[in-house]
C-alpha cells in the first residue's frame, strides 16, 4: 500500500468522525466506531482500534474536544464533541469530498466513445 | 508532513505527558471493549464468543496503541530519544571513559568560557554608558610626568568647553582625590569613605542616570554653595543599608552636613572604568573657582556630537588646545596644551588588547588539545567497538545512522562537559570579579551573560564536531572485512589506525609545546619584573591613611605630623616611621623644578617632577636609599628651612656631572636648598622608568593631599594594626577606621595585570602539559595492551625486560621528539607575536625554550615509562595462556 492511499484513507476516517460528532453530539470512541459501521452498512472495513489514532489527531488539531464522563450503562468513557474550528473544517472537507465525488462520478461514468451518457 | 502551529505545540506537549496519555488511551480502549462485549451479549452471543467478536472487530490492541502514539508525537523526537537513550546506556557502561572525557571537556570548555567572559567584558562589550561610542578621553599627547601631565587646569577646561565645536559636552573629574579622603560620621566610629570631585555635567556627559534622586545642578557648582553629594550604589547599600529615604536628607561627612541628592545606579562603577582597582563611595561637585590656581587637575571626558568623527575632533583640538592659557590670572605662565583624543573604550582597554588576545589564543589551544585528546580516546574506543559497528552495519544500519549515533555520543559528552565547564567558569568568574587587587579595568563587571552562554553553546558544539568527526568518519567508512580482520584477538593493531593516533599525539605535544614556551616567556618576564630594583623596600613596611585637621595651617600640620611620627616610634616593634602625602605606585602629581639661575620665565623650562611632601624618617621607613647628603630633620621643619631632596634622575638632569648638594633649586615656585639625593624610586609602575622626583618638608605651604603614616617593622602588619590605630585615635579621636596596608600590596597592585596573565597562561600551559601527557600515556598504554602477546612471544624468544622497556620508551620518545620539533618551529613563529608583552626577555630566549622543551620531554618520558614498565612485567607464559 502506497503512502498516498493511506493518507487518503486517514483523511476519510477523520471526516467521518467529524461528521458523526457533528450530527450526534458528544459521543465516546466506541459509539463513533459503531455509528460509522452502521451508517456505512458495514461496508467500511474498519478496525475499531484505529478510531483512537484519528480521535487524538483531531483533538491535537483542535477540531474536537474530549471529556471523561459516564455512558448510558454507567461506564466510564471519554466523550468527544466537535469544536467551532472543527465545524468549519468539516464544512470545508464536506465541500471538498462532494466536489471530488462529483468529479469521480463523472469520470467513471465516461463511455468508451468518450462522450457523456 | 507539515503541522500547524497548534498541532506542533500539542504534539510536543504530549512528549512530556506520554505516561498519562498511554494510561488514558488504555482505559478508553478497555471501556470500548467492555461496551462491545456487552452489546454482543445483548445480541445473544455466549460470553466467550462475545469477547472474541469484540476483539476481532477492534483489531490489534497493541497496533492501535502504537498508532495512537505515532499520531500524537513528533516522530524525529522519538528517533532522537532513541539515540540518546542508547548513547546514555553506552556511556554508562563505559563509565571510566565517560568520566575522564567529561572532566577533560569540562576543564577545556570551562577555561574557554572564563577567558571569553573576561575578553567579552573588557574588549567586546561596549562600556556601560549611553551611546558609548561617542565618548572620548582627552589627555596630553606626551604625558611625561604622570597624572599631572594628563590633566588640564580649570581655566583651560572652561576655554575648551566654550570654544570647541566637536563635542556635545566636555566634563571631567579631579584626578587627585586620595582614597579615604572623607569620613562618614554617625553613631560610633567614623567610617572612611572615598569621595571624588566631578566637574559640572560629568554624569550627563557619560549618560548616567541616578537610580534615586537627581544629578547635580548648575547652582551647586558655584563657590559657597551648600554641600551636596551623590552616593555610589555599593556605598549606599552597605553603609546606609539601602535606605531610600536618605535622598533629600543631610549626612555628616568630615563634620560638615552634606545633603544627599541621589544614588547612582548599580551599573555605574567609576573605578572599574577610570581607575582599575579603586572604589569611589561618593561624588561631590568640583567647583572651578576653588581650583583656578591649582594647576592641572581635571581629567577630561567628552561626548562627540552626532556625525563628528574622532579625526575631525582631533584636528580641531590640535588647533584649539595650543592656544589655551594655563591660567587666566597668570598669563605669564604661558599657554600651549596638546590633546590626544582617544575613544574612551580604547583608552580603558586598548593596552590590554594584545594580552587578552594572547590569553584567548592560549585557551583556544587548550580546547584544541582537549579535542585532540578526546579524538584519541574515542579512536581507542572505536577500535574496541569496531565489531559492534561492523555487526550493526551487517544488519543493515546505514552509514548516516552510524555517524548520527557517534555524533550523538560526542554531543552528549560535550553537553555534559559544557554544563560542568559552565559551573567551573562561574565559580572562577565570581572569584575574579571580587579581586579588587587586580588592576584590570571592568573586571568587576565580569559575569556570565547571554553572549557567554551563546559562546559556550558554540564551542561545545564545535568541539563535539571536531573531536567526533575523525572517529565517526573512520568508523563508518571502515570496510567490513578490514574490521573483522583487524580486530582479531592478539594481533597487533592495524597500522593505519596506529598512524592516525600517533599523529594526533604529535599534534597534541606540539600544541602543548607552544603553550609551554609562551607561558615560559611570560613567566620569565614576570620574574624579571619582580627582580627590578624599585628603589624602596616593600617588605616589612605598611601604611595607613591618617586623618587630622590642621585648618590649612602649615605649622600646625607640621606639629601634628611630628606627634604622629614620634608616638608611632614608641609602639613596640616599630623600627622607623614617617609620613608622606603620596606613596609610590599609587597616586602621583607633579610640579616643575629648575636649577636656580638656569630657569627663564617660561614654564616649559621647568622639568616636570613628581612631588612628595614628607616628614623626616619617611625615606627610612620606606627603605629608600639616600645616596648623598642627609634626610630632612625636625630641625629643618621647626626652623621652616626650605630644603629639598631629589632623586638621581632629576639631580643628574639639573646638575650634570656636578655635586648637587648645597645648590639651590626652584621647586614648585620657591627656592629650596638641595640637602640629599636618593636612588630612583619607581613611580608609575614597576616596568616604567622612575621619572624625576623631589621630596619636600611638611612646612611647604602648597598643601599635601592626604597623608600616609608608613611604619617599618619586623612584626606582621596584622599584629601591629591595633596598636597603630590606638595611637592614632589617642591623638585624634576622629581618626576613621582606615586600613593598615602592607606596602607590598601597592607593588602587587602595580604588577597585578602581569601576574594575572602569567597565572592564567601558566595554568593553561600546565593543563596543556597534563592533557598531552595523558594523551601520550593513553596511546602508549593502549598499544602495549594490544601487543601483549607479541611482547610475550618476543620475551619467550629471549628479549630481555630492559629491551622491552627500551622499545616502548623509544616509541614514546619518537612521538615526543617529532611533536617538540614541530612545536619549537611553531613557537618561534608565534613568540614574535607576544614580543611586546615581554619584559627584558627576547622572544627567542634560549633558556626558556630549553627549559620548556626539557620539561615537556621529561613528562613525555614519564608518560611512556609507566606503560613500558607494565610491558616489561608481562609474564610470557601467563600472557600466552590467557588468550
Amino acid at each position: 500500500m502506497g503512502e498516498s492511499k493511506l493518507d487518503l484513507l486517514q483523511g476519510t476516517l477523520d471526516v467521518m468522525v467529524l461528521q458523526t460528532l457533528e450530527v450526534l453530539g458528544p459521543l465516546h470512541g466506541y459509539g463513533v466506531a459503531r455509528r460509522i459501521e452502521q451508517v456505512s452498512g458495514n461496508q467500511v472495513l474498519l478496525n475499531q482500534g484505529t478510531i483512537y489514532a484519528s480521535l487524538v489527531r483531531l483533538q491535537q488539531r483542535g477540531w474536537i474536544s474530549a471529556k471523561w464522563g459516564t455512558s448510558d450503562h454507567n461506564r466510564k468513557a471519554k466523550f468527544y464533541s466537535i469544536t467551532k474550528i472543527g465545524q468549519k473544517q468539516l464544512a470545508k472537507d464536506t465541500a471538498y469530498w462532494q466536489r471530488l465525488a462529483g468529479v469521480m462520478g463523472r469520470v467513471l461514468a465516461m463511455h468508451s466513445g468518450g462522450g457523456e451518457r | 508532513m507539515r503541522y500547524s502551529l497548534r498541532e506542533t505545540f500539542n504534539r510536543a506537549r504530549s512528549l512530556f505527558r506520554s505516561e498519562q496519555l498511554d494510561h488514558d488511551v488504555n482505559e478508553e480502549m478497555a471501556s470500548h471493549l467492555e461496551m462491545a462485549i456487552e452489546e454482543n451479549l445483548r445480541l445473544g452471543m455466549s460470553a466467550e464468543e462475545a469477547r472474541r467478536q469484540a476483539l476481532i472487530r477492534f483489531g490489534g490492541v497493541q497496533q492501535a496503541i502504537e498508532q495512537h502514539r505515532e499520531s500524537r508525537t513528533l516522530p524525529w523526537v522519538d528517533v532522537l530519544r532513541q539515540d540518546l537513550r542508547f548513547t546514555c546506556r553506552m556511556l554508562r557502561r563505559d563509565s571510566a571513559f565517560t568520566i575522564v572525557a567529561v572532566l577533560i571537556l569540562a576543564l577545556g570548555i570551562g577555561a574557554n568560557i572564563a577567558v571569553f567572559s573576561v575578553v567579552n567584558t573588557i574588549l567586546l562589550r561596549p562600556l556601560p554608558f549611553r551611546d558609548p561610542q561617542q565618548l572620548v578621553r582627552i589627555v596630553e599627547k606626551d604625558p611625561k610626568a604622570g597624572e599631572s601631565s594628563k590633566t588640564y587646569t580649570a581655566d583651560a577646561t572652561q576655554d575648551f568647553q566654550q570654544q570647541n565645536h566637536s563635542f556635545q559636552s566636555v566634563s571631567g573629574y579631579f584626578a587627585f582625590s586620595p582614597p579615604d579622603n572623607f569620613k562618614l560620621i554617625g553613631n560610633g566610629q567614623p567610617i572612611p569613605a572615598t569621595g571624588l570631585l566631578v566637574a559640572e555635567g560629568f554624569f550627563q556627559t557619560l549618560g548616567v542616570e541616578p537610580s534615586l534622586g537627581r544629578l547635580f545642578r548648575s547652582e551647586e557648582f558655584v563657590q559657597h554653595a551648600p554641600p551636596v553629594a551623590l552616593l555610589s550604589y555599593p556605598f549606599w547599600k552597605r553603609r546606609l543599608s539601602g535606605d531610600r529615604s536618605i535622598v533629600g536628607k543631610a549626612i555628616n561627612f568630615n563634620n560638615t552636613s552634606v545633603l544627599v541628592i541621589g544614588v547612582l545606579p548599580d551599573t555605574f562603577d567609576f573605578g572599574s572604568v577610570f581607575s582599575p582597582g579603586a572604589k569611589v563611595d561618593l561624588f561631590v561637585p568640583y567647583i572651578m573657582d576653588d581650583f583656578r590656581e591649582d594647576g592641572n587637575d581635571l581629567a577630561l571626558v567628552g561626548r562627540l556630537k552626532p556625525g563628528v568623527t574622532l579625526a575631525q575632533a582631533q584636528s580641531e583640538a590640535d588647533q584649539l588646545l595650543p592656544q589655551l592659557y594655563f591660567e587666566h590670572k597668570h598669563p605669564e605662565y604661558g599657554k600651549g596644551y596638546t590633546g590626544q583624543l582617544t575613544a574612551l573604550k580604547e583608552y580603558v582597554s586598548g593596552k590590554l588588547r594584545r594580552s587578552l588576545i594572547v590569553l584567548w589564543c592560549a585557551v583556544g589551544l587548550i580546547l584544541l588539545i582537549v579535542c585532540v585528546n578526546l579524538s584519541n580516546l574515542l579512536l581507542a574506543r572505536a577500535a574496541a567497538r569496531s565489531k559492534e559497528f561492523a555487526m550493526r552495519k551487517a544488519l543493515g544500519a546505514g552509514r548516516s545512522r552510524l555517524v548520527r549515533q557517534l555524533l550523538t555520543e560526542s554531543l552528549v559528552l560535550a553537553a555534559v562537559g559544557g554544563v560542568l565547564g559552565l559551573g567551573l567558569a562561574y565559580v572562577l568568574l565570581s572569584y575574579l570579579a571580587h579581586q579588587g587587587s587586580v588592576a584590570l579595568p571592568l573586571l568587576a563587571m565580569v559575569r556570565v551573560d547571554t553572549t557567554v552562554l551563546e559562546w559556550t553553546l558554540l564551542i561545545a558544539i564545535g568541539a563535539a564536531i571536531l573531536f567526533g568527526a575523525a572517529p565517526g568518519l573512520r568508523m563508518s567508512a571502515g570496510n567490513l572485512q578490514d574490521v573483522l580482520k583487524d580486530s582479531g584477538h592478539g594481533v597487533s593493531e592495524g597500522r593505519k589506525h596506529d598512524r592516525m593516533r600517533s599523529s594526533l599525539v604529535i599534534t597534541e605535544i606540539a600544541l602543548a609545546c607552544v603553550l609551554l614556551v609562551g607561558a615560559g616567556l611570560l613567566l620569565r618576564s614576570f620574574l624579571r619584573v619582580l627582580d627590578i630594583d624599585l628603589g624602596f623596600e616593600a617588605s616589612h613596611a605598611a601604611a595607613i591613611s591618617v586623618d587630622y585637621d590642621d585648618g590649612g595651617n602649615a605649622a600646625k600640620r607640621a606639629a601634628i605630623w611630628q606627634e604622629v611620627t614620634h608616638r608611632s616610634l614608641m609602639i613596640p616593634g616599630v623600627e622607623s616611621a614617617g609620613i608622606s602625602d603620596n606613596l609610590p605606585m599609587s597616586r602621583n602629581r607633579s610640579w616643575g623644578i629648575a636649577a636656580k639661575g638656569e630657569q627663564k620665565r617660561d614654564a616649559l623650562d621647568y622639568v616636570p617632577v613628581f612631588v612628595y611632601i614628607v616628614s623626616p624618617g619617611y625615606l627610612k621607613a620606606m627603605g629608600m636609599r639616600l645616596m648623598e647628603g642627609r634626610d630632612i630633620s625636625w630641625d629643618d621643619v621647626s626652623n621652616n628651612r626650605a630644603v629639598v631632596i631629589l632623586n638621581e634622575t632629576v639631580a643628574r638632569k639639573l646638575w650634570p656631572r656636578q655635586d648637587p648638594i648645597g645648590r639651590t633649586a626652584v621647586a614648585g615656585g620657591t627656592d629650596a636648598e638641595v640637602i640629599g639625593v636618593i636612588a630612583d624610586v619607581r613611580e608609575s609602575g614597576a616596568e616604567d622608568n622612575a621619572g624625576a622626583q623631589m621630596y619636600l618638608p611638611a612646612t611647604k605651604q602648597f598643601g599635601p593631599e592626604g597623608s600616609y603614616l608608613v611604619v617599618r617593622s619586623k612584626l606582621p602588619p596584622g599584629s601591629l594594626a591595633t596598636s597603630v590605630m590606638r595611637t592614632l585615635r589617642e591623638i585624634n579621636p576622629g581618626q576613621p577606621a582606615t586600613e593598615f596596608k602592607p606596602i607590598q600590596a601597592l607593588v602587587d597592585h602595580a604588577t597585578s595585570p602581569r601576574r594575572f596573565f602569567v597565572l592564567l597562561v601558566g595554568s593553561f600551559a600546565c593543563l596543556g602539559l597534563l592533557l598531552a601527557s595523558l594523551g601520550i600515556y593513553g596511546v602508549i598504554s593502549y598499544s602495549v595492551t594490544r601487543q601483549t602477546q607479541e611482547i610475550a612471544i618476543r620475551m619467550a624468544l629471549g628479549a630481555t625486560q630492559w629491551w622491552v622497556q627500551f622499545d616502548v620508551v623509544w616509541k614514546t620518545l619518537r612521538l615526543a621528539l617529532i611533536g617538540i620539533a614541530v612545536g619549537i618551529i611553531a613557537s618561534l613563529v608565534l613568540a614574535r607575536l607576544i614580543a611586546s608583552l615581554l619584559f627584558q626577555t627576547a622572544p627567542t630566549d634560549p633558556l626558556t625554550f630549553a627549559g620548556m622543551v626539557a620539561l615537556l620531554g621529561m613528562v613525555a618520558l614519564l608518560a611512556g615509562y609507566l606503560p613500558a614498565r607494565r610491558a616489561s612485567k608481562i609474564h610470557p607464559m601467563v600472557a600466552l595462556r590467557t588468550n
